[in-house]
């Protein structure tokens, strides 16, 4: 032999090197897409369909558009009941109408809601009682709704921290054999927070069905997103973590509901978590306590008035031929309704019980408890006594 | 009977408990093949499998909030915090949610989860692995705060813990984890609220918990010799605490000390030094005198003894609780009008 094997497959054409077939990428599907999901240009008309992201049937979005009249007008009311001081202080989401909304219509009544302070809006657009949601702000209780039966948690001030409750809920759920996902909002600045990542990765790493829906308003109060991240986007925080991530325009109803629906259903077949960033914007300050002006200019708030949410779904609606004048009307006279019902309600003086105090804090009250709860009766029973003298 | 170490009767308790209620997942950092570093989780995934007993990304936060969401969904998690200093990024988690759930939401979520620190020194560990942490948790309304001293209130304290409907942070002293008793499982002992003479005595008690009520005992003993007869209450529940048992043995004895490894400052011992104070004033002979930890940061382990209360520091401070009704020449210069 004067050639070796190898020398012989190198000869053979039959045996060239075929070209190296390119490794698979290990982020492919992690990634979001470079832009976000837009199905409704700014102005309301419709972008082309697109397979990845079928549009929501039509009366989804009729009752999307619904919920979000409605939610707008419950917002408008609760900052207009700081100002009369029914509540201590209110976070708006105004300009967030479309994210609020959409979560909750591409979620089952039985899955779980993980909410920040900024969710009022989301809670009345899952049915809960605007008076027992605006609990918590006007101060009578911390969390005003059944949790337990609302399947909703008590909306979370320490940020991040829900993402990890948020996990842990959905693995159990699916430890004992319950299709429940969970969803858990979060701002972009809370992105910064370890309990984000480290609930994203302990979802990740059990495949919890949990949708991470982190709404980029643009501002942690004051503090702008550059700030918080040098990622190009919040959706790239998932492919650490092993998570498919999406970015969508937030401002546009139709692509928000769409991507949440396609982010849930990933959760619901088994697949673990999904991240979902909106790029959306608040249109108040933090709360009504708080001076926008000193961090933001009047035109950038302006600009974002042109990608209304509620507009453009109105627009989007109307031209398809599923929303005209009578229907817009009737559903503005019952967010009117609504709002009027929340303003009426909200002025009666809630009834607190001082007693009430030591109730919760342990199923049973420890010795030192109660004897607490004495003292404080005997104190209203004297305080009672001495105005009855007065 | 058998002799056994408090860590096999912690390693039965969470057996058993896991036995009795599939609702126990039992889970944290290395507690599942390697069985913990201390080996209190031992055996327990081979058992169970690894959906009962499992390890969790490093990450202590999100161990608790994993707990405070199965809890949610109606498990009953158990989670190892791997030492004292290293449930410092729990805290949160803890004081925020974990304590407070139930309150919050008026009772309609509750977290029965139990948090088990393996906590305090005298093992010569390095720094962060000696931390007494216990008041933190302590000063928290809605946590349980336990810690055993013996084998079998390892074992029935721990049980109860899981039992309870409430969040129990439960505190293992780690120098008695390889200390071993004569002990029948499964025991139960006093339930939650309860403390125990552990040794009756007639001119002073010496008040313990966990890693101290040994050296309380052993400074019973040697007092003995200096003609003092002490008795020895461990409190085993820091919450909820037991007031009566406390205050019934001082109202006997007439002095008291108190006794904790953690450092003193506002710690533990001064709030039960306070309350035998409000509820013995009548019955005490003397002042309610403490022997902790030194107010410093946990010493480097070739120090580490001279931190720790030792027996030496007990009789010493029992010699001050007013025998010759003198005044305390400890506290002369303080506050003088001089």
């Amino acid at each position: 032999m004067t050639t070796t094997p190898q020398a012989v497959r190198r000869a053979s054409p039959r045996t060239r090197r075929p070209a190296t077939p390119a490794a698979p990428d290990p982020s492919a599907g992690l990634l979001p897409q470079a832009e976000p999901v837009r199905l409704l240009n700014p102005d309301g008309t419709a972008l082309p369909s697109r397979a990845d992201c079928p549009e929501p049937p039509v009366e989804a979005l009729r009752e999307m558009y619904r919920r979000m009249v409605v939610g707008r007008r419950f917002d408008v009311q609760a900052t207009a009941l700081t100002k009369q001081g029914r509540l201590a202080v209110y976070p708006s989401s105004r300009g967030q109408e479309a994210c609020q909304v959409g979560a909750i219509l591409a979620l089952r009544d039985d899955d779980w809601v993980f909410p920040t302070y900024r969710e009022s809006m989301a809670l009345t657009s899952r049915g809960i009682d605007p008076v027992e949601v605006l609990t918590l702000l006007r101060g009578d209780w911390h969390c005003g709704y059944d949790p337990a039966q609302r399947h909703t948690a008590p909306q979370c001030t320490p940020l991040a921290t829900q993402c990890v409750h948020a996990a842990g809920l959905a693995y159990g759920e699916s430890y004992q054999g319950r299709d429940t996902v969970a969803l858990a909002f979060i701002g972009d600045g809370a992105t910064s927070e370890g309990d984000f990542h480290e609930g994203v990765n302990f979802a990740a790493v059990f495949k919890a069905p949990v949708v991470y829906f982190v709404q980029n308003n643009k501002y942690a109060i004051s503090v702008p997103l550059s700030r918080q991240t040098a990622a190009p986007s919040l959706a790239y925080k998932g492919v650490g973590y092993g998570v498919p991530s999406e970015q969508v325009d937030g401002n546009d109803p139709v692509a928000v509901l769409a991507v949440l629906t396609r982010a849930v259903a990933h959760a619901r077949a088994g697949h673990g978590p999904y991240l979902v960033e909106a790029h959306t914007y608040r249109m108040e300050p933090h709360t009504n306590a708080d001076d926008a002006t000193r961090y933001r200019d009047a035109d950038e708030v302006e600009a974002w008035r042109d990608r209304d949410p509620v507009a453009r779904l109105e627009t989007y609606l109307r031209a398809k031929g599923v929303l005209d004048d009578a229907a817009v009307a009737a559903i503005a006279e019952e967010a009117e309704a609504y709002a009027a019902d929340l303003r009426e309600r909200m002025n009666a003086q809630p009834t607190v019980d001082p007693l009430s105090l030591f109730d919760h804090v342990y199923a049973e009250p420890t010795p030192q408890l109660v004897e607490q709860r004495e003292q404080v009766r005997a104190e209203l029973a004297a305080a009672r006594d001495s105005e009855g003298d007065a | 009977m058998a002799t056994m170490t408090m860590a096999k009767a912690l390693n039965a308790a969470l057996a058993d408990a896991m036995l009795d209620d599939e609702r126990v997942l039992v889970f944290g950092e290395d507690v599942g093949q390697l069985g913990g570093v201390f080996r209190i989780t031992d055996g327990l995934q081979a058992r169970f499998g690894d959906k009962r007993c499992f390890d969790t990304p490093l990450a202590e936060a999100g161990i608790v909030g994993f707990a405070v969401g199965l809890a949610m969904s109606g498990l009953r998690p158990v989670v190892e915090m791997q030492f004292d200093a290293f449930a410092y990024p729990a805290f949160e988690q803890i004081a925020s949610h974990v304590a407070k759930l139930r309150n919050r939401t008026r009772g309609s979520l509750s977290v029965p989860i139990v948090i088990r620190v393996p906590y305090a020194g005298g093992i010569g560990g390095v720094e962060h692995h000696c931390d007494s942490s216990e008041a933190y948790y302590a000063h928290t309304p809605g946590l349980k705060v336990v810690t055993p001293a013996t084998v079998e209130d390892a074992y029935s304290l721990l049980r109860e813990a899981i039992e309870d409907p409430d969040p129990v942070v439960f505190m293992e002293p780690k120098k008695l984890y390889f200390s071993s008793a004569e002990a029948e499982l499964p025991a139960r002992t006093a339930p939650f609220g309860t403390a125990v003479v552990r040794r009756p005595g007639t001119d002073a008690t010496l008040v313990a918990y966990g890693p101290a009520v040994p050296v309380a005992m052993e400074a019973a003993e040697a007092a003995r010799e200096e003609g003092w007869d002490l008795e020895v209450v461990d409190v085993r529940t820091i919450v909820p605490f037991d007031d009566g048992t406390v205050a019934a043995s001082v109202r006997r004895t007439g002095r008291c000390v108190v006794i904790q490894e953690a450092q003193g400052f506002a710690g533990v011992g001064a709030e039960i030094a306070a309350r035998v104070q409000e509820r013995c004033f009548h019955a005490l002979h003397a002042p309610v005198l403490r022997v902790s930890g030194l107010d410093i940061p946990y010493p480097a382990p070739m120090l580490e003894h001279t931190h720790l209360p030792s027996v030496d520091r007990v009789l010493d401070t029992v010699a001050r609780l007013q025998w010759d009704d003198q005044p305390d020449a400890r506290w002369l210069s303080q506050g003088s009008a001089a």
